[in-house]
């Protein structure tokens, strides 16, 4: 017995980090170390070029804008509206591409994953002839309901959520595919019906899928620039968001662009890592 | 298509190299791998005269069907040459030639961009006016609305799109209604010149403040309505050759041939107006 | 809810109870014909079980078992058949409308609720207010003993606490069909034999129809009034527990039961074998029959016993020998192929090991034969 007990003993202190600690570290393979440098370096490189680029000086001056603060405000509402226009759309859309077998179940999945490989501009030109005052949807909402949607801040909306959802659907029917579905067979035989038992039972199990496919749409929609500004436009408090605000900018004062990027990106950190501690680590 | 390119490429050029990385758009500028391979055939060119090899041509992108005409004309003419185009926005072909991009000629849409390349000390030789392009009010097909003036535009019923004030086709409308004391809310200011005649294409607006070229190039799809207001607001576009060039002869031959008679004449054509 | 636990497990009793469904014109209790084809499995089981009544069906794994009891609850469709429930035909019915209650194998407790939850989650599914369900929930986790875990989550339990969670939850429905699959099998052995004491008061208090599904004979055998064989999608077999003991009707059962178990052609007192011996029994029988007996009832010897009163005598090889309690059981091949448990002493005695040669005797009276 106390050979194996011994070696139980050894094997809990080597997994405690004791005296093979050194050799794990010099076990990671080169032919992995250093592409992986390569490819944090080639992340990263950018965003430091960027800040050893940003003028500091007149940081301030830029970042003191109303324009500015009108861009940004608009860009996290605008996000943060298409991102719940993919929750209520994208779930129940990915639920259905999950649970639901039906013939061109394929195909299906494959016409909500073409947004991500779409140019974006080319989303917004699509946009514009389904939506827009002359498009094959637009018209009808034009002549029955006034509605216009180009050049409004709810265009800006339909422009993010168009390139976001997929991302949120993706996210949350791989959550969905890994979840066990029996748990909804044992919610329908107490009693619930498919919808209660996706409600009360699936939703809660896939949460942090949805949160994590939420945050990864939020981030799109927040940098969205080619659908937005063929559907939506650019006018300053109504669709100009931040990154149609930095693309106009680099046209005639590159600095400035610079700054309004930086704004950016410090604000996503920002909410990213806020919605880390909160919802990711709940997966 | 070809303007998603040429946007992009503009980007990454005016940021320096990988900035654009960081702002969401999607950097993907393939244009530069066209004049790396320039100097190859210029040595298997037959001379009939001095001028052989490849020359390279940085231009406005409102310049794109007329200079390619041109390009083929002096190919015919110069056998054993071959020109070679990157058309965009002024402002970022003079921010890559700045930085450094091989080209031999550069044509721009304003004066303001070519400062920016004769300031650097990348031209050679003083910048000549070689055409000048007008504004024009782009309409729908048959001009339903009737809009026959600048101040026509001002009614509030009207969807109508400007350039940002930041590229140069905005600038000139802004100095049109600033000339002419209107106030205009457009429903959006777009992005480039192109983009603005889009709207107008596609229906979603039923106006836009253009330049003459793009209505002529757009075709039926849209209709020109000029406005006496433009005459404050012409563009002039300079064309010089560069201090860089590894083909100056042939390089002197195009600018030659965009400023001779036959080169005018195809200018013209497309709606641009003699210097 | 709370009654008598039923005396014994005698199995003829019936619990007629008073409920609302349709009592007077429909026969109570289930009575079902389930087909399921898929793919080359078919399925195809009679059931019939009146309130009150435990059953269970016993089988191999692959038999079948699991697909019975997702085709009452309505998770799997039949393919023909019916399924009627206190004279209700539910074969159409969606598993959220049927009367019944399933305990999964591993019990499939939400994960994001706690045990009160849990359990209060049907009641609500049927219009319960939140309080309401929850103290419906809290009055059936107290009666299960768990009263002290209502607000711990399911990952925080142990493995029989979860257990009597899940049945808590499928009870708090009030089913009229209560379905256990396999409701132990995910216990270790010590927390079995607790756990199954409990389940057993439970389902003695249940007065509804209850259906569980195992592959161990003691479970079976314990908790239900009535067992049901099946392999192979069909029944093989029914009966009550003492009754299948004592006659099993294939090897599977046999083995289960522990007998050496032989088909054969009976005239008189001898039963002629299948391919085989003639073994003399004490039934005097005609026509086919089962002929069966207890491995303790075999005698071993080392040479062929001359003084013996047994009329059966075969010659066998040791082929394997093994522990089983505080005995050894002989495994024997040969003419007869058969099982035999002798004592560790009487095993030395006889040095047995694999491939010695062995003569086996049987009295014929304890053999016991029975009409196919």
């Amino acid at each position: 017995m106390s050979p194996t007990s011994d070696k139980a003993a050894a094997a809990t202190e080597s997994l405690r980090g004791g005296p093979r600690r050194r050799r794990v570290r010099s076990g990671v393979p080169l032919p992995l170390l250093f592409p992986a440098l390569i490819g944090l370096a080639f992340l990263v490189v950018p965003l430091i070029a960027l800040l050893v680029r940003t003028p500091w000086h007149s940081l301030p001056e830029q970042l003191t804008s109303p324009d500015v603060w009108q861009a940004l405000r608009l860009s996290l509402i605008c996000a943060t509206a298409a991102t719940a226009v993919s929750l209520v759309l994208g779930v129940p859309l990915a639920w259905l591409l999950a649970r639901v077998e039906f013939p061109g179940r394929g195909l299906v999945r494959a016409l909500v994953t073409l947004p991500l490989v779409l140019p974006p501009v080319v989303g917004g030109v699509a946009l514009l002839m389904a939506l827009g005052r002359n498009g094959i949807v637009g018209q009808w909402l034009d002549s029955w309901f006034g509605i216009t949607l180009p050049f409004t801040t709810t265009g800006v909306v339909i422009a993010e959520a168009f390139v976001a959802m997929p991302f949120l659907v993706i996210s949350v029917e791989g959550t969905l595919r890994a979840a066990d579905p029996r748990y909804e067979e044992a919610a329908t035989t107490l009693g619930a019906s498919r919808f209660t038992a996706f409600r009360r039972v699936t939703l809660p199990l896939i949460a942090p899928g949805i949160a994590a496919g939420a945050v990864l749409a939020w981030a799109r929609a927040l940098g969205e620039f080619g659908a937005t500004i063929t559907f939506a436009g650019n006018f300053p408090g109504r669709t100009q968001t931040m990154p149609l605000a930095v693309y106009l900018a680099l046209q005639s004062e590159p600095e400035a662009a610079i700054a309004l990027s930086l704004v950016l990106l410090a604000v996503s950190i920002a909410v990213l890592a806020g919605l880390r501690d909160r919802w990711m680590s709940a997966g | 298509m070809t303007r998603t390119a040429r946007r992009s490429r503009r980007v990454s050029q005016v940021t320096g190299v990988s900035a654009a990385a960081l702002l969401a758009l999607s950097a993907c500028s393939s244009a530069d791998s066209d004049s790396s391979a320039r100097s190859d055939s210029a040595t298997s060119a037959s001379a009939s005269d001095e001028i052989s090899g490849e020359v390279t041509v940085f231009a406005a992108a409102s310049l794109q069907e007329s200079f390619e005409a041109l390009g083929k004309r002096f190919e015919k003419e110069h056998l054993g040459t071959k020109v070679t185009f990157s058309f965009g926005g002024s402002d970022s072909l003079a921010a890559s030639i700045t930085g450094g991009a091989p080209a031999d000629v550069f044509a721009s849409a304003s004066p303001k961009t070519m400062k920016i390349v004769t300031d650097a000390g990348d031209a050679s030789g003083t910048p000549v006016t070689f055409v000048r392009n007008e504004l024009e009010i782009a309409t729908l097909p048959g001009n339903p609305d009737r809009i026959s003036s600048l101040q026509d535009l001002t009614g509030s019923d009207l969807k109508v799109v400007l350039c940002d004030k930041q590229v140069p086709c905005g600038a000139a409308a802004q100095k049109a209604l600033d000339a002419s004391s209107l106030k205009l809310t457009p429903v959006s200011y777009e992005q480039d010149v192109k983009a603005a005649l889009t709207k107008v294409e596609l229906k979603e607006a039923d106006a836009a403040v253009v330049y003459k070229t793009d209505v002529r190039a757009a075709g039926d799809k849209v209709e020109g309505v000029e406005f006496p207001e433009s005459a404050d607001a012409v563009n002039d576009y300079p064309i010089t050759l560069l201090k860089d060039t590894q083909n100056a002869g042939a390089a002197k031959a195009f600018i030659a041939l965009v400023r001779s008679a036959e080169g005018q004449k195809v200018l013209s054509e497309a709606g641009f107006l003699k210097p | 809810m709370t009654r008598p636990a039923r005396p014994g497990t005698g199995g003829d009793h019936r619990m007629t109870e008073t409920y609302d469904a349709d009592a007077d014109t429909a026969v109570d209790g289930l009575d079902a014909r389930l087909v399921v084809v898929r793919g080359a499995f078919r399925l195809d089981v009679a059931l019939t079980v009146a309130p009150g009544e435990v059953v269970a069906l016993l089988g191999p794994n692959g038999a079948g078992k699991t697909t019975a009891l997702r085709a009452l609850a309505g998770l799997t469709p039949l393919t023909e058949g019916h399924l009627r429930l206190d004279g209700a035909e539910l074969d159409r019915t969606p598993p959220e409308s049927r009367p019944v209650g399933v305990v999964f194998q591993d019990y499939l407790l939400f994960p994001h609720l706690t045990a009160l939850d849990n359990v209060a989650f049907g009641p609500r599914c049927q219009g319960a207010s939140k309080a309401e369900a929850r103290a419906r929930a809290a009055e059936w986790l107290d009666r299960l003993g768990l009263a002290d875990h209502a607000g711990a989550k399911p990952r925080k339990l142990s493995g029989g606490q979860a257990q009597r969670v899940a049945l808590a939850r499928a009870l708090a429905t009030r089913p009229r069909l209560l379905l256990l699959d396999e409701p132990l099998a995910a216990l270790d052995a010590r927390t079995r034999l607790e756990v199954r004491a409990q389940l057993q008061r439970h389902l003695a208090e249940f007065e509804a129809v209850a259906v569980l599904v195992t592959h161990d004979p003691l479970d079976a055998m314990v908790l239900a009034d009535r067992l049901v064989v099946v392999e192979h999608g069909r029944v093989v077999q029914q009966g009550s527990p003492s009754d299948i003991a004592r006659h099993p009707r294939t090897d599977y059962i046999a083995q289960l039961v522990g007998l050496n178990l032989y088909r054969g052609e009976a005239d008189g007192h001898a039963v002629r074998l299948d391919g085989g011996p003639a073994i003399t029994t004490a039934e005097h029988l005609s026509g086919p029959v089962y002929v069966a007996f207890p491995p303790s009832a075999v005698t071993l010897h080392r040479d062929r016993p001359t003084g013996s009163s047994a009329r059966n005598l075969w010659r066998c090889e040791v082929a394997g020998l093994e522990t089983h309690g505080d005995q050894i059981r002989a495994d024997l091949a040969g003419e007869l192929p058969l099982a035999a448990d002798l004592t560790t002493v009487a095993a030395a005695e006889l040095d047995l090991h694999p491939g010695a040669e062995v003569w086996a005797t049987v009295k014929a009276t304890q053999t016991h034969a029975y009409p196919v």
